[in-house]
């Protein structure tokens, strides 16, 4: 294996592993927080109902914002770190 | 001045707009008509996809889905917003990089195969055709609403200006115009939510005004909870459907979002590959002003409904008939708000008549529920039902054509490329010119047109119905093959094919046996009611069970029928990472 596919392979596996933690976020702020363990979160209070349903409405929307300009940031971050990045 | 002649001002005056951005910017080679020229700024890209997303569906239907139904339908808030995480970290920047012009043409080239590249020009079709047809009933009713032209003519109107623009213009057109579509739709959604929220909590933000009290001190949403039940309708802010369906529906929202084809086209019009991941963010940022302002406005459109038809109050007497507001007579002329004075007390009793216990508590003695809303009505008579000057009404309708025409338009684009590059060039006639094909992709576009508007004059009567199958379709056939394209370099030609399929067939068929064979009433072979889906599962969330199975059969048959070849490894290969992308696309 030449440098060239393994530099590849090694920045493949970094991205990966950025996707797999952004997507457990995905995963737990909307199916999680705002569906599946709303009862958990019943107990904090907010205008009127609870933290789970702010997160099904307005919480989730919010995070995935996030997730995304923080998955490009890192990625063009790891596209300079490696050398793919586009000038 | 009569709020006719204002309606006649916005639209008109948006239209004069849309046409002559179309004009400046109209496109002259396939590059510009299909991908205008891979120049659009990822900020400007991320507001002309926010136009092309939010469709008639985001803008006049969904805050009604919510309003009607409450928490349970926050299935629509996450799942048409987190389809675009999924968008920008497994597919859009890796589509970009490959640097062609449709989708089918990835499936084609990854999969080294016509028949792929067939099957997937199918799907596109289906999906995006179902999807216009939704557009252009929308721009109908609109017209009809605030022209005061019939239908049909209204729909004249409105694909005699899509044709223009988008035949025209193409990508390049159509993004600028989508851009001035998108600002004219996010104005005439917010001020309206702006002015109600104000006078509902004190607080000019919906989003907060959401969770903030109306003027007694009372959390808006502990006040709607309760007079809700006591119309006999299900408390708002607890699910009252089952957990599992709102998980696989929100789930399969998400992937189908993911996989609608004219969305991801609009990520090959960015320069670079790091552009097409901001870019998604900016799509997200501009949807999410409606997304986030579409809750409140549901919910105190309800609030505010129930405030006017029970002046005093759910426990006092309901409205007399005859001294109802200027804005239900205008609806009432649609049909799409109905009143039947079941007991004969002239007055407007509206309860859940299905839940008796309620019933009995109220005032009067009500025979049934009279009022029969359309919750489609929501947020084109929200301006009026909060009393708002005419201008904003005006500026609603403005943004609700606005709306529907941008995604129109996208669609238009999407089956148009699928035609002319994948079909014509692809498939029929591979050395046709530049010049030749970029003909058939006007042709084809007009084409379709007259295809979508005869079909809104028509609209076979399974509109609503369509979305599911749109939805569905894109969720089980388009994302999975796409996403193993670029995450996998062992599935081969036959597993792709065969997953599509399976994906395909799986969700059509599973969707038609409860709504019926091409949706043809009562051919379905099972009732449409819980207890005879299959493990629970909704007909409208089965695409994310189609999108499994086409993952597994994918897998499977790709073990069992040989290994990828060298040059299509490296083409994943080269797809990963992003240097090079602006060369790519000359090849």
């Amino acid at each position: 294996m030449n440098d060239q596919s393994s530099k590849a392979d090694a920045y493949w596996a970094e991205n990966k592993r950025l996707m797999v933690i952004l997507l457990v976020i995905w995963a737990l702020v909307s199916f999680g927080f705002g569906i599946i363990l709303r009862p958990l979160l019943a107990g904090i209070e907010i205008g009127g109902t609870d933290l789970g349903f702010w997160f099904a409405q307005q919480g989730s929307i919010l995070t995935f914002i996030a997730l995304i300009f923080i998955y490009a940031w890192r990625m063009n971050a790891l596209d300079r770190k490696y050398d793919f990045d586009e000038e | 001045m009569s709020q006719y002649a204002l309606n006649l001002i916005f639209i008109g005056g948006s239209f004069l707009l849309y046409v002559i951005i179309a004009w400046v910017s109209r496109a002259g080679s396939t590059s510009e008509f299909y991908a205008a020229n891979r120049g659009v700024h990822p900020v400007v890209n991320g507001m002309a996809t926010a136009a092309d997303w939010m469709s008639a569906a985001s803008f006049i239907s969904m805050a009604g889905l919510i309003a009607f139904t409450g928490y349970g339908n926050s299935s629509f808030l996450m799942g048409w917003t987190g389809g675009y995480v999924l968008l920008a970290m497994l597919l859009a920047p890796y589509l970009r990089k490959f640097g062609k012009f449709t989708v089918p043409e990835f499936i084609g080239d990854r999969f080294y195969s016509r028949t792929a590249r067939l099957v997937a020009v199918f799907c596109l079709i289906v999906i995006s055709l179902t999807y216009v047809i939704g557009q252009m009933t929308g721009v109908g009713v609109a017209f009809s609403r605030f022209l005061e032209v019939d239908n049909a003519t209204g729909l004249f109107i409105g694909a005699a200006i899509v044709f223009f623009y988008a035949v025209f213009g193409g990508m390049k057109g159509i993004t600028y115009t989508q851009v001035a579509q998108y600002v004219v739709l996010i104005f005439a959604y917010t001020v309206p939510a702006i002015f109600i929220s104000l006078q509902l909590t004190g607080n000019p933000l919906p989003p907060l005004g959401l969770f903030g009290e109306v003027s007694d001190g009372t959390p808006l949403l502990v006040k709607l909870d309760q007079v809700v039940t006591d119309l006999g309708f299900a408390e708002y802010t607890s699910l009252n459907s089952s957990m599992f369906n709102m998980v696989l529906f929100t789930l399969a929202l998400m992937i189908g979002t993911a996989g609608l084809p004219h969305v991801i086209i609009r990520f090959f019009t960015v320069p670079r590959v790091r552009d097409a991941r901001y870019s998604a963010g900016w799509a997200l940022v501009f949807i999410a002003l409606l997304y986030l302002v579409a809750p409140a406005v549901g919910a105190m459109a309800r609030l505010n409904l129930i405030d006017t038809v029970y002046p005093n109050g759910t426990q006092a007497e309901a409205l007399e008939y005859e001294e109802r507001p200027q804005w239900m007579k205008n609806w009432e002329v649609t049909g799409l708000l109905k009143f039947e004075d079941k007991n004969g007390d002239g007055r407007i009793n509206y309860y859940n008549d299905a839940n008796e216990e309620a019933a009995a508590a109220l005032a009067g003695s009500p025979q049934g529920n009279e009022l029969d809303v359309n919750r489609d009505i929501l947020v084109l008579a929200n301006p009026e039902i909060a009393q708002l000057p005419s201008w904003v009404i005006a500026l609603v309708a403005a943004g609700g054509i606005a709306a529907a025409l941008s995604t129109a338009a996208g669609l238009l684009l999407a089956i148009a490329s699928a035609v002319s590059h994948d079909l014509i060039k692809g498939a029929i006639n591979p050395t046709i010119s530049e010049r030749a094909e970029l003909m058939w992709a006007r042709i084809a576009m007009a084409v379709t047109i007259g295809v979508a508007t005869y079909l809104g004059l028509n609209p076979p009567g399974f509109a609503a119905q369509t979305v599911a199958l749109a939805f569905g379709l894109a969720a089980a056939s388009i994302f999975p093959v796409l996403m193993m394209g670029i995450f996998s370099k062992t599935v081969n030609r036959t597993g792709a094919v065969a997953g599509m399929l399976a994906g395909l067939f799986f969700t059509v068929i599973y969707i038609f046996i409860y709504k019926g064979w091409f949706f043809i009433p009562d051919t379905n072979q099972l009732a449409d009611v819980p207890e005879n889906w299959f493990f629970g599962v909704a007909p409208t969330s089965v695409g994310a069970v189609g999108a499994l199975l086409n993952f597994l059969v994918a897998i499977v048959v790709s073990k069992m029928t040989g290994d990828v070849p060298a040059h299509i490894k490296e083409l994943v290969e080269s797809v990963r990472t992003p240097r090079g992308a602006s060369a790519a696309t000359d090849h």
